[in-house]
């Protein structure tokens, strides 16, 4: 007896059964994977000897560039992870008709419950941190977030979060209720296991981490801009991240409190959501979406700002009707307060209420038809040139629309009775997730990737994924709309409706093609990695940018920009290049001050592992070193006296005069021939 | 050092310097944020807190059952007068260079707030007692909760306090010091505010209903 009491005591829930081999041949599979991934990192990071360098210079690095990078390089693990689940999900209901298919229906919740969860919170949530990070205080003319500190706790919450997740494929089962996690299906009554509170966790660890990054931009647009750089001056990409900043901050508590009350009632024996003792599912329903309906436009903001300067660049035009598209983000960023309901229709409102928010629903297709009118103004009569990340913009002008009349059409409660949680909604929200957000992040990806390494990405290759993910996702998803309209729901593992056989074939069909998009991707990475010098750009403009990000060297320095530029309108960088100030040497430098490396952030993110994981496994003492570990992190960083280090003007100078007198040598080039290796980051000089 | 040095206006961070003014500006804007994010989590519980007095008592106590108004005036009044207080703090903090002053308001402000953590723990324990636990309704999880989230709150103020009173013990006011003196009584203040929110909500509409 003592001997189990000590096992509990140590262990918590945690038995030697909960690690693999799994069940089924499947979940073995997966959970192998993720251990021989990680196996291998760690393998091939030591023989090649870098853990030094990765550690002093990347993980401990508070530089808002490094921190963006690296959320990126989580988006893409969690994303890989994402559309593996995917293909499963369509693998199993293409031979589920009258038959078992390849997974049982526990596996199939999980599989569709980690899927959106991952997809959300651990790769668009990530991605577009990342980009926002990178490119805003290049953007608004800033040597880095107001807070790097806080902007590296939230990048490794964010990384806890993640962590979690891919531990949740090895050590146990993960939830099966879907990525909103609806009690009373989730609560101890229904779902006894660990998995809810996987879920519980990871999503905690990601939307407290999205609160401080979304305090951390909305302060550095506020307070940090550049001399001359007016709000209304900003490229409109900083307004989307404002917009998003803002929605992060008031729709992330809804969240945290959703979660934390779901947890309470599971750990302590509340009453919150539960059936019985007065607790009431509708109150999570409703705390749930006034978290998820902003998050929804958290997530297509930022690419509708990404969109704005691929668009515009790749017109050779400057945006058209900037201010129509200010106000029209800011609308989108109010109205998404006031649709939350619309995502339970059918869970029992009064029919004026319903009415209330289907109307509010449908407006917000204004402000969204205002956007996609300038952006097709902007390519009017320009000279476009057919870059990938212009391809994917195409792309997403075509399917966005279609994805925002399915919506209107959603938005009608009397139609969304008839269609709720049928196929059609995840239509739906696919065709705007995944021409929106993820093709905005993987044409951010293209768009700035240059400056980030110094080398553009493998242009046929590129060219490749965007065949390969827009031919994929319509091929995946149109089938769909007609699935759901023929009445098959979502989240089913097994039909009994020949009828639907052909389509969810043809469903599946594109889900192979995505993944094929997604080795693509894969593949342009390695190929530009090894002719990185034929594809260099280290003079940092290669495809003839308007703001302030193209300016100087790519990869930047560590400061960004050898003095702060004063703007004198939107497009700043255009207008340098016009008055031929862009390549010239400032009157004199300063010494910078920059936030040095500490170890703290990672610290903080491994106890909130920790502590969640603890928590999961119902180990308390863990559990409470990892918060208190936490609060240590923070409290022992409030007693470091010299937090920053100043780089001499000297340094500052000799870079950017190294610099100029490369661009001095090279040849400038016409934008038709940005693509070729002609390309040195240099634009043709213009009058 | 000439008084008109010392009675600048604005931020309190000591001499009328621009620069450390403009240093100052967004540290203090970034909490004001925060602070507004840190609201919206009360107003939620809040919320589901007035749902559940509604619907959620299950047959057993209701709010107004479980009201003790003599405990909650008493409480009311401590934490007030400790906003007080950190208001004689912050007086402190701007006019005088001395620290001695400074410590001894804070002190105070930390006793009033711990003699309010402790009567509220006597009224938690209290309820427990006559078997008025979260467990039992909906309506009493989000009384525990709703005060409980505050009760952290407080909680944490306090260990805040006693981190920046030994850092002003070690390097006198100096500027980071100034600042993080400055956001805690931001926070305490609003923990004043929220208490207002729920003393009316809570136990002045728990007594009469």
């Amino acid at each position: 007896m003592s001997h189990l009491d000590w096992t509990d005591l140590l262990f918590g829930q945690l038995r030697l059964s909960d690690f693999p081999p799994k069940g089924n041949m499947i979940a073995t599979f997966a959970a192998m994977l993720v251990v021989v991934a990680a196996l291998l990192t760690a393998g091939l990071i030591t023989w090649y000897g870098k853990w030094r360098a990765l550690w002093s210079e990347w993980l401990t690095s508070l530089d808002h560039k490094k921190i963006g990078i690296m959320y990126i390089v989580i988006a893409f693990v969690m994303l890989s992870r994402a559309v593996i689940e995917a293909a499963l999900i369509r693998t199993q209901q293409a031979f589920a008709v009258n038959a078992a298919g390849v997974v049982g229906a526990d596996h199939f919740g999980q599989l569709f419950t980690t899927h959106g969860s991952v997809m959300i919170f651990f790769m668009a949530m990530p991605f577009l941190s990342g980009v926002i990070n990178y490119v805003l205080p290049l953007q608004i003319g800033a040597r880095d977030l107001v807070f790097p500190f806080m902007n590296a706790v939230g990048l490794w919450l964010t990384a806890a979060g993640a962590a979690l997740l891919m531990a949740s494929l090895v050590i146990g089962e993960f939830s099966t209720g879907g990525w909103s996690g609806y009690p009373p299906f989730t609560e101890l009554a229904y779902s006894p296991g660990e998995g809810v509170d996987y879920w519980i966790w990871a999503v905690t660890l990601s939307s407290l981490g999205s609160t401080l990054t979304g305090i951390n931009f909305a302060v550095t647009i506020y307070k940090k801009r550049a001399p001359g750089m007016d709000l209304f001056r900003m490229p409109l990409f900083c307004w989307t991240a404002l917009c998003t900043a803002i929605l992060m901050i008031f729709a992330m508590p809804p969240l945290t409190v959703a979660t934390g009350l779901l947890a309470l009632d599971r750990y302590a024996g509340f009453h919150f959501f539960t059936n019985a003792l007065g607790g009431d599912m509708m109150n999570y329903a409703n705390l749930f979406w006034l978290f998820g309906h902003p998050e929804v436009y958290i997530l297509i903001l930022p690419a509708f700002g990404i969109w704005s300067e691929v668009i515009s660049t790749f017109s050779g035009k400057r945006l058209y009707g900037y201010s129509s598209l200010v106000f029209a983000t800011m609308a989108i960023a109010v109205l998404s307060f006031t649709v939350w309901l619309h995502h339970f229709f059918t869970m029992g409102q009064g029919a004026n209420v319903n009415a209330a928010f289907g109307i509010a629903t449908m407006t917000i297709g204004i402000p969204t038809g205002v956007k996609v009118y300038d952006w097709l103004l902007t390519m009017y009569r320009g000279r476009i040139r057919l870059a990938a990340p212009m391809l994917f913009a195409i792309t997403f002008l075509l399917c966005f629309v279609i994805g925002g009349l399915t919506g209107i059409i959603l938005a009608n409660p009397s139609v969304d009775f008839a269609v709720h949680n049928s196929l059609f909604l995840v239509a739906h929200f696919h065709n705007m997730l995944i021409p929106g957000t993820l093709f905005g992040m993987i044409a951010a990806y293209m768009f700035w990737f240059p400056k980030a390494f110094g080398y553009r990405l493998d242009e046929r290759w590129g060219v490749i994924a965007w065949g390969l993910w827009s031919a994929g996702f319509l091929l995946a998803f149109m089938p769909l709309y007609a699935l759901g309209l023929m009445g098959a729901m979502r989240r089913t593992a097994q039909f009994f409706e020949p009828a639907y056989q052909a389509w969810l074939y043809a469903a599946w069909a594109g889900a192979g093609l995505i993944f094929c998009g997604l080795a693509a991707l894969f593949i342009q990475l390695w190929a530009s990695i090894r002719k990185r010098a034929m594809l260099a750009v280290p003079l940092g403009d290669p495809w003839d940018g308007h703001s302030l990000e193209w300016w100087g060297p790519a990869p930047p320095p560590e400061w960004n920009f050898p003095v702060i530029p004063k703007v004198k309108e939107t497009e700043a960088f255009m207008r340098m290049k016009r008055e031929g100030t862009a390549y010239e040497e400032p009157d004199s430098y300063e010494d910078i001050e920059m936030p040095r490396n500490t170890a703290i952030p990672v610290v903080i993110g491994a106890a909130g592992f920790v502590a969640a994981f603890a928590l999961t496994w119902h180990i308390w003492w863990a559990a409470l070193a990892g918060v208190l570990a936490m609060w240590g992190g923070v409290i022992w960083r409030s007693f470091e006296t010299a937090p920053n280090e100043i780089i001499p003007a000297q340094e500052v100078s000799e870079r950017w005069n190294a610099f100029l007198a490369a661009a001095r040598k090279a040849q400038g080039i016409g934008r038709r021939d940005e693509t070729t290796a002609a390309n040195r980051g240099l634009a043709e000089h213009q009058t | 050092m000439s008084a008109a040095k010392l009675l600048h206006p604005g931020l309190n961070i000591g001499s009328a310097d621009p620069e450390a003014h403009r240093q100052a500006g967004p540290v203090m804007f970034g909490f004001w944020v925060f602070l507004m994010s840190d609201l919206v989590l009360f107003a939620l519980l809040l919320a589901t807190y007035s749902a559940m007095t509604r619907h959620g008592t299950a047959g057993g106590p209701t709010p107004a059952d479980i009201t003790d108004l003599k405990s909650a005036a008493i409480e009311t009044a401590l934490l007030l007068t400790s906003s007080f207080t950190f208001g004689m703090a912050s007086l402190a903090l701007k006019y005088r260079e001395d620290t001695g002053r400074l410590f001894a308001w804070l002190a105070v402000t930390a006793l009033l707030g711990l003699g309010f953590l402790g009567l509220e723990a006597m009224d938690f324990a209290k309820l427990a007692g006559e078997g008025a636990v979260p467990q039992r309704s909906g309506f009493l999880s989000a009384h525990f909760t709703l005060l409980g989230m505050h009760f952290l709150h407080v909680a944490a103020g306090l260990a805040w306090m006693a981190v920046v009173a030994v850092q002003l013990a070690m390097w006198g006011l100096c500027r980071a010091v100034r600042l993080r003196i400055m956001r805690l009584a931001l926070f305490w203040h609003m923990l004043d505010i929220v208490w207002i929110a729920l003393f009316s909500f809570v136990f002045l509409a728990g007594a009469g209903s």
